[in-house]
Protein backbone atom coordinates (compact mmCIF):
# COMPACT_ATOMS: atom_id res chain seq x y z
CA UNK A 1 0.00 0.00 0.00
CA UNK A 2 2.68 2.40 1.04
CA UNK A 3 4.85 1.83 -2.21
CA UNK A 4 1.55 2.29 -4.36
CA UNK A 5 1.25 5.63 -2.93
CA UNK A 6 4.59 6.62 -3.35
CA UNK A 7 4.47 5.51 -6.89
CA UNK A 8 1.30 7.84 -6.97
CA UNK A 9 2.69 10.72 -5.36
CA UNK A 10 5.77 11.09 -7.08
CA UNK A 11 4.68 10.35 -10.66
CA UNK A 12 1.51 12.82 -10.24
CA UNK A 13 3.55 15.49 -8.44
CA UNK A 14 6.18 15.12 -12.08
CA UNK A 15 2.98 15.87 -13.96
CA UNK A 16 2.42 19.17 -11.86
CA UNK A 17 5.89 20.57 -11.69
CA UNK A 18 6.41 19.56 -15.70
CA UNK A 19 2.98 20.24 -17.18
CA UNK A 20 -0.19 21.27 -14.65
CA UNK A 21 1.10 24.29 -12.59
CA UNK A 22 3.08 26.02 -15.83
CA UNK A 23 -0.12 25.25 -18.14
CA UNK A 24 -2.33 26.75 -15.51
CA UNK A 25 -0.25 29.79 -14.61
CA UNK A 26 -0.62 31.35 -17.85
CA UNK A 27 -4.11 31.24 -17.85
CA UNK A 28 -4.10 32.74 -14.73
CA UNK A 29 -1.17 35.56 -16.54
CA UNK A 30 -3.26 35.95 -18.80
CA UNK A 31 -6.43 36.82 -17.34
CA UNK A 32 -4.96 38.48 -13.28
CA UNK A 33 -6.60 41.77 -14.44
CA UNK A 34 -9.51 40.81 -15.97
CA UNK A 35 -10.94 39.96 -19.24
CA UNK A 36 -10.49 43.73 -20.80
CA UNK A 37 -6.58 43.10 -21.23
CA UNK A 38 -6.79 39.87 -22.23
CA UNK A 39 -9.62 41.00 -25.28
CA UNK A 40 -6.94 44.24 -26.13
CA UNK A 41 -4.22 42.21 -26.39
CA UNK A 42 -6.22 39.14 -29.11
CA UNK A 43 -8.07 42.22 -31.08
CA UNK A 44 -5.53 43.93 -31.88
CA UNK A 45 -5.23 43.87 -35.82
CA UNK A 46 -1.72 42.09 -36.04
CA UNK A 47 -3.11 38.96 -33.44
CA UNK A 48 -6.23 39.05 -35.35
CA UNK A 49 -4.23 38.11 -39.21
CA UNK A 50 -1.93 35.72 -37.46
CA UNK A 51 -5.00 33.50 -35.86
CA UNK A 52 -6.86 34.56 -39.53
CA UNK A 53 -3.81 33.09 -40.91
CA UNK A 54 -2.97 29.95 -38.76
CA UNK A 55 -6.47 29.04 -39.56
CA UNK A 56 -6.52 29.50 -43.23
CA UNK A 57 -2.95 27.15 -43.30
CA UNK A 58 -5.11 24.69 -41.25
CA UNK A 59 -7.79 24.83 -43.38
CA UNK A 60 -5.80 24.10 -46.95
CA UNK A 61 -3.45 21.22 -44.44
CA UNK A 62 -6.32 19.16 -43.11
CA UNK A 63 -8.43 18.14 -45.90
CA UNK A 64 -4.81 17.41 -48.07
CA UNK A 65 -4.00 14.92 -45.54
CA UNK A 66 -7.23 13.59 -44.89
CA UNK A 67 -7.85 12.34 -48.36
CA UNK A 68 -3.81 11.82 -48.83
CA UNK A 69 -4.20 9.37 -45.73
CA UNK A 70 -7.11 7.62 -46.28
CA UNK A 71 -5.91 6.82 -49.69
CA UNK A 72 -2.31 6.30 -48.57
CA UNK A 73 -3.46 3.68 -45.85
CA UNK A 74 -6.02 1.64 -48.37
CA UNK A 75 -2.85 1.80 -50.65
CA UNK A 76 -0.86 0.14 -47.94
CA UNK A 77 -2.89 -2.20 -46.46
CA UNK A 78 -5.21 -2.95 -49.45
CA UNK A 79 -3.78 -2.79 -52.79
CA UNK A 80 -0.15 -4.14 -52.07
CA UNK A 81 1.45 -1.63 -54.69
CA UNK A 82 5.06 -1.99 -55.08
CA UNK A 83 6.49 -0.02 -52.79
CA UNK A 84 4.23 0.85 -50.34
CA UNK A 85 5.76 -1.21 -47.62
CA UNK A 86 9.09 1.55 -47.78
CA UNK A 87 5.93 4.41 -48.06
CA UNK A 88 5.00 3.09 -44.74
CA UNK A 89 8.28 2.80 -43.06
CA UNK A 90 8.52 6.76 -44.26
CA UNK A 91 4.88 7.76 -43.41
CA UNK A 92 6.08 7.95 -39.71
CA UNK A 93 8.81 10.27 -40.46
CA UNK A 94 7.28 13.89 -39.71
CA UNK A 95 7.38 12.36 -36.53
CA UNK A 96 10.68 11.54 -35.83
CA UNK A 97 12.34 14.70 -37.94
CA UNK A 98 12.90 17.84 -36.55
CA UNK A 99 10.94 20.68 -37.95
CA UNK A 100 13.56 22.66 -38.63
CA UNK A 101 15.10 19.69 -40.69
CA UNK A 102 11.81 19.71 -42.80
CA UNK A 103 11.56 23.99 -43.18
CA UNK A 104 15.62 23.80 -44.40
CA UNK A 105 14.80 21.17 -46.66
CA UNK A 106 12.04 23.48 -48.32
CA UNK A 107 14.16 26.88 -47.95
CA UNK A 108 16.99 24.49 -49.99
CA UNK A 109 14.02 23.01 -52.51
CA UNK A 110 12.06 26.47 -52.87
CA UNK A 111 14.65 29.47 -52.23
CA UNK A 112 16.22 31.27 -55.12
CA UNK A 113 18.91 29.35 -56.04
CA UNK A 114 16.95 26.16 -55.34
CA UNK A 115 16.00 23.46 -57.45
CA UNK A 116 12.09 24.44 -57.97
CA UNK A 117 12.45 28.04 -56.58
CA UNK A 118 14.48 29.11 -59.75
CA UNK A 119 12.18 27.62 -62.21
CA UNK A 120 9.01 29.04 -60.06
CA UNK A 121 9.90 32.62 -59.26
CA UNK A 122 11.36 32.30 -63.02
CA UNK A 123 7.10 32.08 -63.75
CA UNK A 124 6.49 34.75 -60.98
CA UNK A 125 5.49 32.21 -58.58
CA UNK A 126 6.56 33.12 -55.36
CA UNK A 127 6.39 30.13 -52.72
CA UNK A 128 9.02 30.81 -50.04
CA UNK A 129 8.54 33.49 -47.69
CA UNK A 130 4.39 33.03 -48.70
CA UNK A 131 1.70 30.96 -47.97
CA UNK A 132 2.49 28.08 -50.46
CA UNK A 133 5.72 27.33 -48.22
CA UNK A 134 3.54 27.60 -45.27
CA UNK A 135 1.17 25.60 -46.08
CA UNK A 136 3.47 22.73 -47.56
CA UNK A 137 5.55 22.87 -44.17
CA UNK A 138 2.30 22.45 -42.16
CA UNK A 139 1.01 19.74 -44.42
CA UNK A 140 4.62 18.08 -44.23
CA UNK A 141 4.71 17.98 -40.30
CA UNK A 142 0.73 16.81 -40.03
CA UNK A 143 0.89 14.09 -42.43
CA UNK A 144 1.05 11.26 -40.51
CA UNK A 145 -1.52 11.11 -38.33
CA UNK A 146 -4.65 10.02 -40.52
CA UNK A 147 -2.48 7.26 -42.18
CA UNK A 148 -1.42 5.79 -38.82
CA UNK A 149 -4.96 5.74 -37.28
CA UNK A 150 -6.95 4.26 -40.23
CA UNK A 151 -3.95 1.41 -41.30
CA UNK A 152 -4.62 -0.79 -38.20
CA UNK A 153 -8.45 -0.60 -38.40
CA UNK A 154 -8.17 -1.61 -42.14
CA UNK A 155 -5.92 -4.13 -41.46
CA UNK A 156 -8.31 -5.06 -38.20
CA UNK A 157 -11.53 -5.09 -39.95
CA UNK A 158 -10.25 -7.22 -43.16
CA UNK A 159 -11.87 -7.67 -46.18
CA UNK A 160 -14.49 -10.19 -46.21
CA UNK A 161 -17.14 -7.68 -46.31
CA UNK A 162 -15.76 -5.86 -48.98
CA UNK A 163 -15.12 -8.59 -51.03
CA UNK A 164 -19.08 -9.80 -50.00
CA UNK A 165 -20.19 -6.46 -51.18
CA UNK A 166 -18.07 -6.69 -54.55
CA UNK A 167 -19.87 -10.51 -55.05
CA UNK A 168 -23.05 -8.68 -54.87
CA UNK A 169 -22.12 -6.40 -58.05
CA UNK A 170 -20.93 -3.07 -56.36
CA UNK A 171 -18.37 -1.13 -57.81
CA UNK A 172 -15.28 0.05 -55.96
CA UNK A 173 -16.81 3.14 -54.78
CA UNK A 174 -19.92 1.76 -53.47
CA UNK A 175 -17.98 -0.70 -51.87
CA UNK A 176 -15.99 2.05 -50.02
CA UNK A 177 -18.88 4.61 -49.09
CA UNK A 178 -21.19 1.85 -47.96
CA UNK A 179 -18.69 -0.94 -46.30
CA UNK A 180 -14.82 0.75 -46.11
CA UNK A 181 -15.57 4.62 -45.07
CA UNK A 182 -18.12 3.45 -41.88
CA UNK A 183 -15.95 1.55 -40.56
CA UNK A 184 -13.08 3.63 -40.86
CA UNK A 185 -14.93 6.48 -39.73
CA UNK A 186 -13.59 6.98 -36.07
CA UNK A 187 -10.43 6.20 -37.21
CA UNK A 188 -10.39 8.86 -39.60
CA UNK A 189 -12.00 11.51 -37.25
CA UNK A 190 -9.38 10.54 -34.69
CA UNK A 191 -6.70 11.69 -37.31
CA UNK A 192 -8.31 14.54 -38.05
CA UNK A 193 -8.69 15.22 -34.41
CA UNK A 194 -4.79 14.92 -34.39
CA UNK A 195 -3.68 16.59 -37.82
CA UNK A 196 -5.64 19.51 -36.98
CA UNK A 197 -4.25 20.44 -33.31
CA UNK A 198 -0.53 19.53 -35.08
CA UNK A 199 -1.64 22.23 -38.07
CA UNK A 200 -2.56 25.39 -35.92
CA UNK A 201 0.38 24.55 -33.37
CA UNK A 202 2.90 24.45 -35.78
CA UNK A 203 5.90 26.64 -35.85
CA UNK A 204 9.62 25.40 -36.38
CA UNK A 205 8.91 24.18 -39.80
CA UNK A 206 6.70 27.78 -40.70
CA UNK A 207 9.28 30.04 -39.13
CA UNK A 208 12.05 29.18 -41.35
CA UNK A 209 9.80 29.35 -44.58
CA UNK A 210 7.76 31.89 -43.74
CA UNK A 211 9.73 34.84 -43.19
CA UNK A 212 7.66 35.89 -40.15
CA UNK A 213 6.62 39.22 -40.92
CA UNK A 214 4.42 41.07 -38.88
CA UNK A 215 0.43 41.60 -40.11
CA UNK A 216 1.63 39.31 -43.32
CA UNK A 217 3.42 36.22 -43.08
CA UNK A 218 3.26 36.06 -39.50
CA UNK A 219 0.98 32.90 -37.75
CA UNK A 220 -0.51 32.87 -34.37
CA UNK A 221 2.37 30.88 -32.42
CA UNK A 222 4.78 33.42 -34.29
CA UNK A 223 3.02 36.24 -33.10
CA UNK A 224 3.77 34.46 -29.31
CA UNK A 225 7.21 34.30 -29.99
CA UNK A 226 7.28 37.65 -31.34
CA UNK A 227 5.42 39.26 -28.68
CA UNK A 228 7.48 37.81 -26.08
CA UNK A 229 10.84 38.59 -27.80
CA UNK A 230 9.50 42.19 -27.76
CA UNK A 231 8.77 42.14 -24.30
CA UNK A 232 4.79 42.15 -24.79
CA UNK A 233 4.36 39.41 -22.46
CA UNK A 234 0.35 40.33 -22.45
CA UNK A 235 0.04 39.92 -26.14
CA UNK A 236 2.61 36.82 -25.25
CA UNK A 237 0.50 35.20 -22.86
CA UNK A 238 -3.07 35.91 -24.57
CA UNK A 239 -2.41 34.33 -27.67
CA UNK A 240 -0.70 31.10 -25.59
CA UNK A 241 -3.96 31.41 -23.73
CA UNK A 242 -5.87 31.01 -27.14
CA UNK A 243 -3.83 28.56 -28.49
CA UNK A 244 -4.05 26.08 -25.24
CA UNK A 245 -7.83 26.60 -24.96
CA UNK A 246 -7.72 25.36 -28.64
CA UNK A 247 -5.27 21.89 -27.54
CA UNK A 248 -7.56 21.52 -24.40
CA UNK A 249 -10.74 21.60 -26.92
CA UNK A 250 -8.79 18.87 -29.09
CA UNK A 251 -8.39 16.74 -26.05
CA UNK A 252 -11.70 16.67 -25.30
CA UNK A 253 -12.95 15.91 -28.90
CA UNK A 254 -10.27 12.74 -28.52
CA UNK A 255 -11.80 11.89 -25.89
CA UNK A 256 -15.40 11.85 -27.23
CA UNK A 257 -14.07 10.67 -30.60
CA UNK A 258 -12.41 7.49 -28.47
CA UNK A 259 -15.69 7.01 -26.64
CA UNK A 260 -17.47 6.77 -29.64
CA UNK A 261 -15.18 4.60 -31.34
CA UNK A 262 -15.78 2.17 -28.17
CA UNK A 263 -19.69 2.24 -28.41
CA UNK A 264 -19.61 2.05 -32.08
CA UNK B 1 33.63 24.33 -42.60
CA UNK B 2 30.55 22.82 -41.07
CA UNK B 3 32.60 20.88 -38.42
CA UNK B 4 33.26 24.11 -36.82
CA UNK B 5 33.55 24.05 -32.23
CA UNK B 6 30.35 25.31 -32.49
CA UNK B 7 28.40 22.77 -34.61
CA UNK B 8 30.12 20.43 -32.17
CA UNK B 9 29.28 21.74 -28.86
CA UNK B 10 25.63 21.77 -30.25
CA UNK B 11 25.85 18.19 -31.27
CA UNK B 12 27.04 17.21 -27.96
CA UNK B 13 24.58 19.54 -25.78
CA UNK B 14 22.05 17.78 -27.96
CA UNK B 15 23.09 13.86 -27.17
CA UNK B 16 23.65 14.80 -23.30
CA UNK B 17 20.04 16.37 -23.18
CA UNK B 18 18.54 13.40 -25.20
CA UNK B 19 20.48 11.11 -22.71
CA UNK B 20 18.75 12.79 -20.06
CA UNK B 21 15.33 12.83 -21.19
CA UNK B 22 15.57 9.08 -22.24
CA UNK B 23 16.46 8.11 -18.49
CA UNK B 24 14.39 10.30 -17.23
CA UNK B 25 11.27 9.59 -19.10
CA UNK B 26 11.83 5.82 -18.56
CA UNK B 27 11.14 6.50 -14.84
CA UNK B 28 8.45 8.68 -14.46
CA UNK B 29 6.60 7.49 -17.65
CA UNK B 30 6.44 3.85 -16.53
CA UNK B 31 5.48 5.32 -13.33
CA UNK B 32 2.62 6.99 -14.72
CA UNK B 33 1.43 4.36 -16.72
CA UNK B 34 1.80 2.24 -13.36
CA UNK B 35 -0.32 4.63 -11.66
CA UNK B 36 -3.19 5.06 -14.51
CA UNK B 37 -3.47 1.54 -15.12
CA UNK B 38 -2.73 -0.07 -11.07
CA UNK B 39 -3.84 2.69 -9.10
CA UNK B 40 -7.23 4.03 -7.70
CA UNK B 41 -7.91 7.89 -6.80
CA UNK B 42 -10.43 10.84 -7.51
CA UNK B 43 -9.94 12.46 -10.36
CA UNK B 44 -8.04 9.29 -12.30
CA UNK B 45 -9.76 9.86 -15.49
CA UNK B 46 -8.62 13.32 -15.78
CA UNK B 47 -5.04 12.67 -15.51
CA UNK B 48 -5.57 10.45 -17.81
CA UNK B 49 -6.42 12.89 -20.87
CA UNK B 50 -4.32 15.59 -19.51
CA UNK B 51 -1.08 13.06 -20.26
CA UNK B 52 -1.96 13.99 -24.10
CA UNK B 53 -1.87 17.47 -23.60
CA UNK B 54 1.82 17.91 -24.90
CA UNK B 55 0.96 16.54 -27.66
CA UNK B 56 -2.06 18.99 -28.54
CA UNK B 57 -0.21 22.22 -27.37
CA UNK B 58 1.57 24.09 -29.60
CA UNK B 59 5.69 23.37 -28.70
CA UNK B 60 6.12 27.71 -28.69
CA UNK B 61 3.29 27.97 -25.63
CA UNK B 62 4.71 25.10 -23.99
CA UNK B 63 7.96 26.96 -23.96
CA UNK B 64 6.54 29.99 -22.90
CA UNK B 65 4.58 28.24 -19.54
CA UNK B 66 7.69 26.91 -18.33
CA UNK B 67 9.21 30.62 -18.33
CA UNK B 68 6.00 31.81 -16.50
CA UNK B 69 6.70 29.34 -13.84
CA UNK B 70 10.33 29.32 -13.55
CA UNK B 71 11.99 32.01 -15.33
CA UNK B 72 12.95 35.67 -14.06
CA UNK B 73 9.33 36.04 -13.04
CA UNK B 74 8.00 33.10 -11.83
CA UNK B 75 7.92 33.92 -8.39
CA UNK B 76 8.51 30.58 -7.44
CA UNK B 77 12.65 31.17 -6.46
CA UNK B 78 14.06 29.34 -9.38
CA UNK B 79 15.58 30.89 -13.03
CA UNK B 80 15.99 28.71 -15.30
CA UNK B 81 15.98 30.85 -18.59
CA UNK B 82 18.52 31.00 -20.61
CA UNK B 83 20.54 27.53 -18.94
CA UNK B 84 20.42 23.93 -19.71
CA UNK B 85 18.18 23.01 -17.16
CA UNK B 86 15.67 25.12 -18.75
CA UNK B 87 16.09 23.14 -22.08
CA UNK B 88 16.01 20.13 -20.33
CA UNK B 89 13.11 21.16 -18.59
CA UNK B 90 11.43 22.03 -22.14
CA UNK B 91 12.45 18.47 -23.75
CA UNK B 92 10.73 16.74 -20.76
CA UNK B 93 7.45 18.59 -20.97
CA UNK B 94 7.11 17.78 -24.58
CA UNK B 95 8.72 13.85 -24.44
CA UNK B 96 5.93 13.40 -21.10
CA UNK B 97 3.33 11.01 -23.10
CA UNK B 98 5.52 9.06 -25.49
CA UNK B 99 6.62 6.37 -22.47
CA UNK B 100 3.16 6.66 -20.87
CA UNK B 101 1.19 6.05 -23.95
CA UNK B 102 3.49 2.99 -25.08
CA UNK B 103 3.56 1.37 -22.00
CA UNK B 104 -0.33 2.04 -20.50
CA UNK B 105 -1.90 -0.38 -22.87
CA UNK B 106 0.91 -3.46 -22.42
CA UNK B 107 0.51 -2.99 -18.24
CA UNK B 108 -3.55 -3.09 -19.26
CA UNK B 109 -3.19 -6.37 -20.80
CA UNK B 110 -0.95 -7.75 -18.58
CA UNK B 111 -2.25 -10.73 -16.80
CA UNK B 112 -2.01 -10.39 -13.20
CA UNK B 113 -2.57 -13.89 -12.50
CA UNK B 114 1.60 -14.39 -12.78
CA UNK B 115 2.32 -11.19 -10.50
CA UNK B 116 0.33 -13.50 -8.06
CA UNK B 117 1.62 -16.45 -8.53
CA UNK B 118 5.15 -15.10 -8.28
CA UNK B 119 4.19 -13.69 -4.96
CA UNK B 120 2.69 -17.00 -3.93
CA UNK B 121 6.08 -18.81 -4.95
CA UNK B 122 7.50 -16.16 -2.35
CA UNK B 123 8.86 -13.64 -4.72
CA UNK B 124 8.68 -10.00 -3.20
CA UNK B 125 7.53 -7.02 -4.80
CA UNK B 126 10.85 -5.58 -6.57
CA UNK B 127 11.72 -9.38 -7.38
CA UNK B 128 8.00 -9.35 -9.07
CA UNK B 129 8.02 -6.54 -11.15
CA UNK B 130 11.87 -7.37 -12.43
CA UNK B 131 11.44 -10.69 -13.48
CA UNK B 132 7.62 -10.94 -14.50
CA UNK B 133 5.92 -6.63 -15.19
CA UNK B 134 9.65 -5.27 -16.87
CA UNK B 135 10.40 -8.20 -19.30
CA UNK B 136 6.56 -7.54 -20.58
CA UNK B 137 6.68 -3.65 -20.78
CA UNK B 138 10.09 -3.73 -22.05
CA UNK B 139 9.70 -3.68 -25.71
CA UNK B 140 7.11 -0.92 -25.18
CA UNK B 141 9.78 1.03 -23.08
CA UNK B 142 11.94 0.95 -25.75
CA UNK B 143 9.33 2.50 -28.29
CA UNK B 144 8.50 4.83 -25.94
CA UNK B 145 12.24 6.12 -24.98
CA UNK B 146 13.38 5.99 -28.91
CA UNK B 147 10.57 8.69 -29.50
CA UNK B 148 11.27 10.48 -26.55
CA UNK B 149 14.84 10.20 -27.42
CA UNK B 150 14.52 11.15 -31.37
CA UNK B 151 11.73 14.50 -29.99
CA UNK B 152 14.26 15.61 -27.73
CA UNK B 153 17.07 15.42 -30.49
CA UNK B 154 15.24 17.80 -33.05
CA UNK B 155 12.76 19.66 -30.54
CA UNK B 156 12.63 23.31 -31.74
CA UNK B 157 9.78 25.50 -30.82
CA UNK B 158 9.83 24.74 -26.85
CA UNK B 159 13.56 25.52 -25.91
CA UNK B 160 13.61 28.50 -28.67
CA UNK B 161 12.36 31.54 -25.79
CA UNK B 162 14.27 29.41 -22.80
CA UNK B 163 17.31 28.77 -24.66
CA UNK B 164 17.47 32.11 -25.99
CA UNK B 165 20.21 32.28 -28.20
CA UNK B 166 23.61 31.53 -26.90
CA UNK B 167 26.07 29.28 -28.74
CA UNK B 168 28.14 26.79 -26.74
CA UNK B 169 26.08 27.43 -23.43
CA UNK B 170 22.37 26.36 -24.66
CA UNK B 171 22.31 25.73 -28.17
CA UNK B 172 21.09 22.55 -29.35
CA UNK B 173 21.05 21.13 -32.75
CA UNK B 174 17.97 22.39 -33.91
CA UNK B 175 18.77 26.26 -32.66
CA UNK B 176 22.15 25.70 -34.55
CA UNK B 177 20.27 25.15 -37.70
CA UNK B 178 17.59 28.10 -37.17
CA UNK B 179 20.44 30.26 -36.72
CA UNK B 180 22.36 29.64 -39.51
CA UNK B 181 19.82 29.44 -41.72
CA UNK B 182 18.73 33.01 -40.48
CA UNK B 183 22.64 34.38 -41.04
CA UNK B 184 22.48 33.06 -44.59
CA UNK B 185 24.69 29.68 -44.11
CA UNK B 186 22.42 27.39 -45.23
CA UNK B 187 25.61 24.96 -45.99
CA UNK B 188 26.59 25.06 -42.53
CA UNK B 189 22.65 24.13 -41.07
CA UNK B 190 22.72 21.30 -43.89
CA UNK B 191 25.38 19.67 -42.28
CA UNK B 192 23.95 18.88 -38.92
CA UNK B 193 20.47 18.83 -40.59
CA UNK B 194 21.41 15.54 -42.57
CA UNK B 195 22.97 14.25 -39.58
CA UNK B 196 19.68 15.24 -37.66
CA UNK B 197 17.83 13.09 -40.68
CA UNK B 198 19.65 9.88 -39.82
CA UNK B 199 19.86 10.11 -36.45
CA UNK B 200 15.31 10.11 -37.07
CA UNK B 201 15.87 7.14 -39.35
CA UNK B 202 17.91 5.41 -37.32
CA UNK B 203 15.24 6.05 -34.63
CA UNK B 204 12.77 4.63 -36.88
CA UNK B 205 14.46 1.79 -37.85
CA UNK B 206 15.28 0.68 -34.97
CA UNK B 207 11.76 0.87 -33.53
CA UNK B 208 10.00 -1.19 -36.25
CA UNK B 209 13.21 -4.19 -35.46
CA UNK B 210 11.78 -3.66 -31.59
CA UNK B 211 8.43 -4.33 -32.78
CA UNK B 212 9.56 -7.34 -34.84
CA UNK B 213 11.66 -8.44 -31.85
CA UNK B 214 8.50 -8.45 -29.69
CA UNK B 215 5.98 -10.21 -32.04
CA UNK B 216 8.35 -12.78 -31.91
CA UNK B 217 8.50 -13.03 -28.56
CA UNK B 218 5.00 -13.44 -28.36
CA UNK B 219 4.70 -16.06 -30.81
Amino acid sequence: MTARRGIRVFSLGYLAVILVAPVGLIFWRAFEHGLHPFWAAISNPIAVHALKLTVEITLIAVPANTIFGILCALAIVRHRIPGMGLVNAFVDLPLALSPVVVGLALYLLYGREGWFGHWLLGHGIQVLFALPAMVLATTFVSLPFVVREVVPVLREIGTQQEEAAATLGASALTTFRRITLPAIRWAVAYGVVLTTARSLGEFGAVSIVSGGIAGRTQTLTQYVQASYENFDQTGAYAASVLLAALAITTLLAMTVVRRGNRSA
Amino acid sequence: MAWNPEARAALELTFMLAGGVVAINAVTGTALAWTLVRDEFPGKRIVNAIIDLPFALPTIVAGLTLLALYGPTGGVGVDVAYTRWGVLMALLFVTLPFVVRTVQPVLLELDREMEEAAASLGAGRFTTFRRIVFPHVLPALLSGVALAFARAIGEFGAVILIAGNLPFKTEVASLYVFEHINSDDPTGASALAVLMLLISLGVLIGIGAVRRWATRHDS
